[in-house]
């Protein structure tokens, strides 16, 4: 790096350095920038005794995220389990299959919340009041219930058809939302527009090369909860591309400063099949993204026109890796089936990238003896509309107990082998 | 027939400042042409060595992805055309 900053915006594209300030793109060939770091400053700076010694949650990695010199870290953010998953490895004959479950991330469970974290700490050092996002629901709920504790304005932005449970836990946080008549890819190209206008702090706008920064912790806790290591591979939801290429950029600077092994991680996409413009590409052998009009249950993912989709697609083929996507039944089918074995519910978004694992590993593209990690992204409460009609109402019964005994006899002793049981 | 261009902020430093542009064009290629022309700053930023649209510029008309409409759309009076540079989001 070319000045003493410890990071710096870089445009990805024709390299212009431009210090840090509230873009997204290069100032002079308006490609994306993104956030660059002096590793050789920061490996003299960190050390895995340094960072176990520190509270357990994402600002253990301060050094490698773009923070300004004084932040708040008191939310602890971040640091949500890596699950064995034993019995989701069998059915999906995996015999090293783990899970990092940010279905229970805090505070408002989903992954949005690390991204969010790390936004409004420019957000504040920028010097806006207002912050704002466009959002298919999770990052709406992120910055409503950050931005309150901060002491900012929230506006988000949304598509009008959001599942309902995501448009109460934004409103919840006495948030401001602007229900939009039209899709994702809609709001965001009106945001972009605001952004342009009002001095607001969109986070994943103005304030986008930061927040995504945020998405890296998720790789840094994989391979410290695997006790310094690098997967064989990750299995990544995709909407707009990120946090593929994050978790990718993750593991390369934990390489490089010497705090894992170099591995050659393969990364695969998944996206759902009523909106693959990602997975399409790579299937077809193509770099450019051709956009999509969502429809899918998933609508955490529904972004037709990803602003990341160039960079995942290379992001998964250099790796070796590869995309899939699942359709609506298999999507609700995976989510049901990470429940039913690993007592984990997770959104429809966790359930595109269940179904696609499934089919990864089914075609053999991921091998039975390799760690596996599937990035749970997103909490099932959120999204039940998804399985409404899938589970009949239990009649209700007298509280006596013949009637329970005969209950049993009737409906119990099927599912529970209550028979045995009593 | 009459197509307006709005000129994002950062686009104005290459167009002296103006933010909208009215011009005749019946197609993309026309349009294109019609801002070479007019601010031959610009033209470097809005298509690459080929010819081809710059790959992380987004082109509306009115409130559709360009890429969503026919090939070889031809505008219509009064379409609005907005030009983004770095579409962002997600």
């Amino acid at each position: 790096m070319s000045t003493d900053l410890r990071y710096q915006l870089k445009c990805r594209e024709c390299g212009s350095e431009w210090g840090n300030q509230p873009v997204s793109f290069c100032q002079k060939c308006f490609a994306p920038v993104e956030v660059v770091y002096d590793l050789a400053r920061i490996r003299r700076e960190i050390s895995r005794d340094e960072i176990a010694r520190r509270p357990v949650n994402l600002w253990r990695y301060q050094e490698l995220l773009p923070l300004p010199e004084r932040y708040d870290s008191s939310l602890p953010v971040g640091f949500t389990p890596l699950v064995r998953a034993t019995a989701l490895g069998e059915t999906l004959h995996s015999k090293s299959l783990f899970l990092k479950n940010d279905s229970v991330c805090f505070p408002t469970l989903s992954f949005k919340d690390r991204v969010v974290a790390v936004a409004l700490t420019q957000a504040r050092n920028f010097g806006f009041e207002v912050v704002s996002c466009s959002s298919t629901g999770n990052l709406a709920n992120a910055v409503a219930a950050q931005a309150t504790r901060g002491g900012f304005k929230a506006c988000v932005f949304i598509p009008a058809d959001l599942e309902p449970a995501k448009v109460l836990g934004t409103e919840v946080y006495g948030a401001q939302i602007v229900r939009i008549a039209g899709n994702y890819d809609h709001v965001n190209r009106l945001c972009t527009q605001i952004a342009d206008k009002h001095r607001w702090g969109f986070v994943n706008v103005n304030l986008r090369p930061y927040y995504a920064e945020g998405s890296k912790t998720v790789g840094y806790e994989i391979a410290e909860q695997l006790g310094w290591r690098l997967p064989d591979n990750v299995v990544v939801p995709m909407a707009g591309g990120a946090l593929i290429t994050k978790i990718n950029k993750a593991f390369r600077e934990l390489a490089e400063l010497g705090l894992v092994e170099k591995k050659n991680v393969k990364f695969f996409g998944a996206q759902a099949t009523g909106c693959s413009p990602i997975s399409s590409a790579v299937k077809a052998g193509r770099s450019e993204i051709d956009p999509q009009k969502p429809a899918t249950i998933a609508r955490s993912l529904a972004i037709g026109n990803p602003a990341d989709g160039f960079y995942a697609v290379k992001t998964i083929v250099s790796s070796g890796g590869w995309a899939e996507d699942a359709s609506d039944s298999e999507i609700v089918d995976a989510m049901t089936l990470l429940a039913e074995t690993e007592g984990i519910f997770t959104e429809t978004a966790g359930g595109v990238t269940v179904g696609t694992a499934r089919k990864l590993l089914a075609q053999g593209r991921i091998k039975p003896d390799e760690t596996t990690v599937l990035c749970i992204t997103g909490n099932g409460f959120k999204t039940t509309d998804a399985l409404a009609g899938r589970f009949e109402t239990a009649e209700a019964i007298p509280p006596k107990l013949a009637a329970f005994e005969q209950y049993l006899e009737r409906d119990l002793a099927a599912p529970l082998g209550a028979k045995g049981a009593v | 027939m009459n197509v307006t261009v709005s000129i994002p902020s950062a686009f104005r430093q290459h167009t002296d400042n103006v933010d909208r542009y009215e011009c005749a064009a019946g197609n993309l290629a026309q349009l294109l042409d019609a801002l070479d022309a007019r601010f031959p700053q610009l033209k470097t930023h809005l298509r690459d060595e080929k010819g081809q649209v710059r790959r992380f510029l987004n082109i509306y008309v009115n409130d559709e992805d360009i890429r969503f409409l026919d090939k070889d759309y031809q505008f219509k009076d009064g379409d609005e055309v907005t030009l983004v540079p770095s579409i962002a989001g997600g």
